[in-house]
């Protein structure tokens, strides 16, 4: 496993095991030309790219295997599912769950967070607590608003400091026999940010409460262990991680899984129906139904196979690299600010220029062929917390370069230019 | 730039501001052009940039306010991202003190013509589409007084 601290102890030799320029070779849409410059694609914490190992196996699906699952009996469909189960098992290897029944497959993290704040709805009554981290996406924050206002429960907020950390002590403070469920981001996706999840899981379980860590921003840059984390919920989705869009993750450990009602009523989650009754099916279906995205499913177990070939610390290693590259660089330009600091941080920096709108930053950026992206990343209390209508962010992975940096260090020098 | 003071109509306009833009090399300039619209306009009155009157966009945020004077419409408007207050500057050049009607028929085609187009996709989230659209809704409220 692959550590949150791990980003702490950055060693030279990992980095020198990642061969940069190979590896982008693997990504047929970092050769294209946007506004008439080569393509800088700074925004990997929105989405990732695909590398050709991965449209490789979607092609290779539709071409050969197309066919609807688990009801077939004719060969097509029988190849189809022991694909789509096969990626269900990778994902369960990679994240160390238990049973890979626990692996819920979703359109995405959006999904699967719905899917348990609706589970919730039936347990939870007036009087009870949910908690959530000020660093929270939208994503996070409307489907417990949506279940507080269906239950009668409180939504309570933990802080956050300047520099972009939850205050633990005030996490402490606000944990009671009231508290039912914790929900934080594994990583801020506005500011990179890398909370202490498992502290903070040890500490609701002490009191009774569940908790569901989205992992959307950090599954590109580490590896969680479910199982070593003891989280409840776990969450995330493909396209982040060189998978393709509209799959993604729900873990859940099997006795929370068993105890939430099932979310939508369609084929595939039935057992028996009649007009009196209808028994659900067994877990993982009970939570999927109707026809999944099968394609997904199977580029979204490729999508790991091509990022565990890597490695995962050596992605970090080199992450890291450029992190700091970065940031040194970008700290050059004069009223140049960074939110978010933390020593605890993924590839993310998020900053704008004394006087001068994001918008306006990523507008020129993009003329140069550099993307970015630049508003309230969907996490509008940060911003409102920093007092700021958004940041320019920009988020590197492991197929970026020091070069690319520089380009993106020119472009904000020559935006500054023209818009001071 | 000239705005002249006698009224043009608002085809007249937008040829003249295609023929201002087909002046620029490249989009440096363009977009030069438009950040000096963006920092010398005024263009509202302090007291219309109220909650009431903004438009919210995903990023940048827009105010709009709308009179009518001697059956013309007046708009004022600003955003507080300064390429955005650059094409507010144009728009409002072609669709202020215009008669509600005229205004209801014209079309921002124009804003392709002068390579603007990318600022007025539905993704780009600024504000003005919401703008435009808010422009044409007060056309038809001040048509409707006039009828």
């Amino acid at each position: 496993m692959v550590s949150e601290y791990h980003f702490n102890q950055t060693s030279r030799n990992f980095a020198l095991m990642l061969n940069v320029n190979k590896i982008r070779e693997d990504f047929p849409i970092l050769n294209r030309k946007v506004n008439g410059k080569p393509l800088v694609y700074f925004d990997n914490a929105a989405t990732s790219q695909t590398p050709q190992q991965v449209i490789d196996v979607i092609v290779d699906y539709y071409s050969n295997f197309n066919a609807n699952i688990h009801r077939g009996v004719h060969t097509l469909s029988q190849e189809a599912t022991d694909l789509y189960e096969q990626a269900r098992i990778k994902i369960q290897k990679h994240f160390n769950a238990k049973y890979s029944h626990e692996i819920i497959m979703t359109s995405g993290t959006t999904h699967s967070i719905n899917l348990v704040a609706n589970g919730f709805s039936a347990l939870l009554k007036k009087g009870d607590e949910i908690l959530v981290s000020a660093l929270e996406h939208h994503s996070n924050i409307v489907p417990w608003q949506m279940l507080c206002e269906r239950t009668g429960a409180q939504l309570r907020v933990i802080p956050m400091n300047q520099q972009g950390e939850l205050i633990l002590s005030d996490y402490d403070a606000l944990l009671s026999e009231h508290t039912k469920l914790v929900f934080v981001n594994h990583i801020s996706n506005a500011l990179g940010t890398i909370n202490p999840v498992k502290t903070i899981i040890d500490k609701a379980h002490q009191v009774g409460a569940a908790v569901l860590i989205d992992g959307a921003q950090a599954c590109p840059h580490l590896i969680p262990d479910v199982q070593d984390l003891d989280v409840d919920f776990y969450v995330t989705s493909a396209h982040k991680i060189c998978g393709p869009t509209g799959v993604g993750m729900l873990y859940g450990k099997e006795a929370w899984l068993n105890k939430l009602p099932p979310y939508q009523g369609g084929g595939e989650m039935i057992a028996e129906v009649t007009f009196e009754k209808t028994t659900y099916a067994d877990l993982p279906h009970k939570f999927e139904a109707g026809t999944p995205n099968i394609c997904g499913g199977i580029a979204f177990g490729a999508a790991l196979d091509y990022m565990n070939a890597i490695g995962f610390e050596n992605i970090a290693a080199y992450e890291k690299e450029l992190l700091d590259y970065g940031t040194q660089q970008l700290l050059e330009i004069e009223g140049l600010k960074i939110y978010g600091v933390s020593e605890n941080k993924t590839s993310v920096i998020s900053f704008n220029i004394e006087g001068i709108h994001p918008y306006d930053i990523g507008t020129i950026l993009d003329k140069m062929g550099i993307a970015v992206r630049t508003g309230h990343h969907c996490a509008q209390p940060i911003m409102d917390f920093y007092k700021i209508p958004g940041t320019v962010r920009a988020s590197f992975a492991f197929y970026n370069t020091k070069s690319e940096i520089d380009a993106l260090v020119n472009g904000v020098k020559k935006a500054k230019m023209m818009l001071s | 730039m000239l705005i002249k003071r006698k009224r043009m109509t608002i085809t007249e306009i937008k040829n003249d501001i295609i023929e201002e833009f087909a002046m620029f090399e490249d989009w440096e300039e363009r977009y030069q052009y438009m950040i000096d619209l963006g920092k010398t306009l005024p263009l509202i009155d302090a007291q219309y940039k109220t909650e009431n009157n903004i438009i919210k966009g995903c990023q940048s945020k827009v105010w709009v306010h709308a009179d009518m004077k001697n059956d013309k419409v007046i708009f004022t408007a600003d955003s507080d991202a300064i390429i955005t207050k650059g094409i507010i500057a144009i728009l409002i050049r072609v669709f202020s003190n215009q008669h509600p009607k005229d205004i209801i028929d014209a079309d921002t085609d124009f804003i392709d013509q002068i390579g603007l187009k990318e600022h007025l996709s539905p993704t780009r989230a600024n504000g003005l589409v919401s703008m435009i659209k808010q422009l044409k809704m007060y056309a038809i409220a001040y048509q409707t007084q006039l009828n």
